[in-house]
């Protein structure tokens, strides 16, 4: 056997380890990768959002905005509170209703309800949004998030499950921006 | 001491660390690098180290779930031994690493370390900077209550302002639909396992180019760094004007080291733990959210930024000033190094701490926020209404009433999202303000369909008493020639 022989016998080894290597980490990626980007694929095509009942429709007067909770339909043993979320009902007659996300629209803020003035108004910064949930002043770029509600043999429900975020809005199958 | 000097000689004829040691420790430095201003580095490292530790001491008892890490805080706080000092010391020891990251960084810029052949050491600390802010938001999160929550939510928004891929992205920084168990699992990762190991991988590497590169000499204006002599002259430097590093400068890291611990554990001890503030609940929306000391100018910028050019901002900008601080030693790697000669990196850093400064001071007080509870909370002041007629109280209610409060002052109480009210008349005509009542612009909503006609007159007749007295209400002249005849053949003179 010649000595090139020899140097290239350890060469071919060595380069069919790399290769070797390098397979097993391909296929060990896809599945790292899998459970990763798991909580991406998981929500496609909107299999985060089901129905929840928020109450019966007589716990909300025609013409007031109420606050109301629901548990999160999608939860993990380990959310505890979290998983418990607030919106506000507007019933303005009959089955009209509009259901706003808590989040102000501009970084998701919880904001509050103030009757007298018919005004949502947020903490953070000073966002404004009128009775219904059009933008009123202060840096948000678009109104109030909207649930999608049914009324059905006087129980509220409405489609949630994902946490609205300006960016996100498309996905809540809520109105366009009442002002833009 | 001979047994002592056998047992070291049986683990360096193993380790073979002593030689190294010694010549690390022994490099020569250039002498005038023993500085007070050459410390800040060191102790970043030590104020690390102690983080590490208390850290680990806090992971004994915390609980990474989103149903129990709240309750776990609450008994570092009140029911472990000393452990409330724990969380106190990890809090401000964080507080402090980034005070003196952010130093140890200006003063490498101000003194010219960044320029050749330290560009890999500059780039690397800017990403050492990075970590040590992402440590802290992260560790913000881990102390999960009403802020680390709505934090979220605030950190939420912005990552879902991505174009396309936003929403996806919010999924994956949340693990999940929502903020819940899975967000704080996810953070608890990053803060425990994932940035720590990069920051001691990223911390060794800084290091060891510390030393392979030597110490930044002290800048002098004229010693101008040129890529061909620089070497040389740098080796010529701590040749003929060198001294060992130790004992010669490391006395006054340790020191300062020293110092910097004691202050820790003053502030740990005199202020206490960082919360936690409310129960992570969100059905709890009586909070007002506010980010920890470092983010608060962010909290400030957001708040200020016109509506069309946040998105931009907040995607584009971080982008531009990371790229500008990566690629700072290249655009700069050679000329002066003394700031004395550089009085546009001065302005520039004043610059800087001026904007941060005065953001980080307007967010300690929130101008842009409405004082929520003002409309119910803060009294009309008396001499608001000394004297009034019954409309102009009935007015003064209905300020109250409809949440005025919450965003305007009056005497100094009262929310100052919009202007104090205190001189309004003086400002605005009656036409004016009923305009602005109505219509509402410039930033305030209107109220045309909230107020009654009667409500509105009241509201205005109020509102034009408000003028120091001696100072008279704004009037619109053009408005008194056309309603002259009609104001004259009335006897009482109101229009």
């Amino acid at each position: 056997m010649s000595n090139e022989n020899l140097v290239s016998r350890r060469g071919f080894f060595m380069k069919m380890g790399i290769l070797f290597n390098g397979l097993v980490a391909t296929a060990l990626t896809m599945p790292i990768v899998g459970y990763l980007l798991s909580s991406i694929t998981r929500g496609r095509a909107n299999a985060y959002l089901s129905w929840v009942p928020l109450g019966p429709l007589s716990e909300f007067p025609e013409g007031e905005t109420r606050l109301a909770t629901f548990r999160n339909p999608y939860v993990t043993p380990t959310d505890g509170k979290t998983a418990d979320t607030a919106c506000w009902v507007r019933r303005i007659a009959g089955e009209q209703l509009q259901v706003f996300a808590i989040n102000c629209a501009h970084l998701g803020c919880p904001v509050r309800w103030f009757q007298q003035s018919s005004l949502f108004m947020c903490p953070c910064h000073g966002g404004a949004y009128y009775q219904d949930g059009s933008r009123a002043s202060g840096p948000p770029e678009r109104g109030l998030f909207q649930y999608p509600y049914k009324v059905q043999d006087g129980l509220v429900t409405i489609q949630a499950g994902e946490l609205p975020t300006p960016g996100a809005s498309a996905s809540l199958a809520g109105k366009k921006p009442t002002c833009a | 001491m001979r047994l002592i000097a056998q047992i070291g000689d049986w683990f360096d004829r193993r380790l073979q660390l002593a030689a190294p040691i010694r010549e690390v420790s022994e490099h020569p430095v250039p002498r005038n690098t023993a500085s007070w201003w050459y410390v800040f580095g060191s102790a970043a490292l030590v104020v690390f180290v102690l983080q590490l530790v208390t850290g680990i001491l806090l992971a004994l008892i915390y609980v990474p779930s989103g149903g129990e890490a709240w309750s776990s805080l609450q008994a570092l706080n009140h029911d472990v031994t000393l452990g409330w000092f724990i969380r106190a010391l990890h809090g401000w020891g964080s507080n402090f690493m980034v005070a003196i990251v952010l130093i140890h960084m200006v003063q490498v810029f101000l003194f010219g370390a960044y320029k050749f052949p330290r560009e890999l050491t500059w780039i690397v600390g800017v990403f050492l900077l990075l970590m040590t802010l992402g440590m802290a938001f992260s560790g913000q999160v881990l102390r999960f209550d009403q802020d680390a929550y709505w934090g979220l939510g605030i950190g939420a928004s912005i990552a879902s302002r991505v174009p396309i891929i936003g929403p996806a992205i919010v999924k994956l920084m949340l693990g999940g639909p929502i903020i819940a168990g899975a967000t704080l699992s996810r953070f608890f990762a990053l803060h425990v396992f994932v940035i720590p190991g990069m920051l001691i991988g990223f911390v060794c590497v800084h290091l060891l180019m510390v030393l392979k590169l030597g110490i930044n000499e002290w800048p002098m204006p004229g010693r101008v760094v040129k890529k061909a002599t620089y070497t040389a002259e740098y080796h010529e430097l701590t040749k003929k004007d060198g001294a060992p590093f130790v004992p010669y400068a490391v006395w006054k890291d340790m020191f300062f080291a020293a110092f910097i611990l004691l202050a820790v554990a003053a502030c740990a001890l005199y202020f206490g733990p960082f919360g936690p503030t409310g129960r992570p609940d969100p059905t709890i929306i009586q909070t007002v959210p506010k980010p920890d000391y470092f983010f608060l100018w962010l909290y400030g910028l957001l708040s200020y930024l016109p509506p069309s050019m946040e998105t931009p901002a907040l995607l584009i900008g971080p982008v531009v000033v990371i790229a500008l601080l990566v690629l700072l030693p290249f655009l700069s790697g050679e000329g002066e190094k003394s700031w004395r000669r550089r009085p546009i990196a001065v302005l520039t850093i004043l610059l800087i701490a001026i904007i941060l400064g005065t953001l980080t001071h307007l967010a300690g007080y929130t101008p842009w926020s409405p004082h929520m509870n003002a409309w119910s909370g803060d009294p009309v002041p008396e001499q608001f209404l000394h004297g009034r007629t019954a409309l102009e109280r009935q007015g003064a209610l209905v300020f109250q009433v409809k949440q005025c409060r919450n965003c305007h002052s009056l005497g100094e109480l009262g929310g100052q999202r919009g202007p104090a009210l205190d001189s309004v008349a003086v400002r605005l005509t009656q036409d004016q303000l009923i305009r602005q009542v109505i219509q509402g612009g410039g930033n305030m909503p209107a109220y045309g369909k909230n107020l009654s006609p009667a409500e509105t007159t009241a509201l205005v007749a109020f509102l034009e008493t408000l003028h120091p007295a001696g100072q008279a209400p704004a009037r619109d002249a053009s408005r008194d020639v056309v309603l002259g005849d009609a104001q004259e053949k009335r006897p009482s003179g109101q229009p």
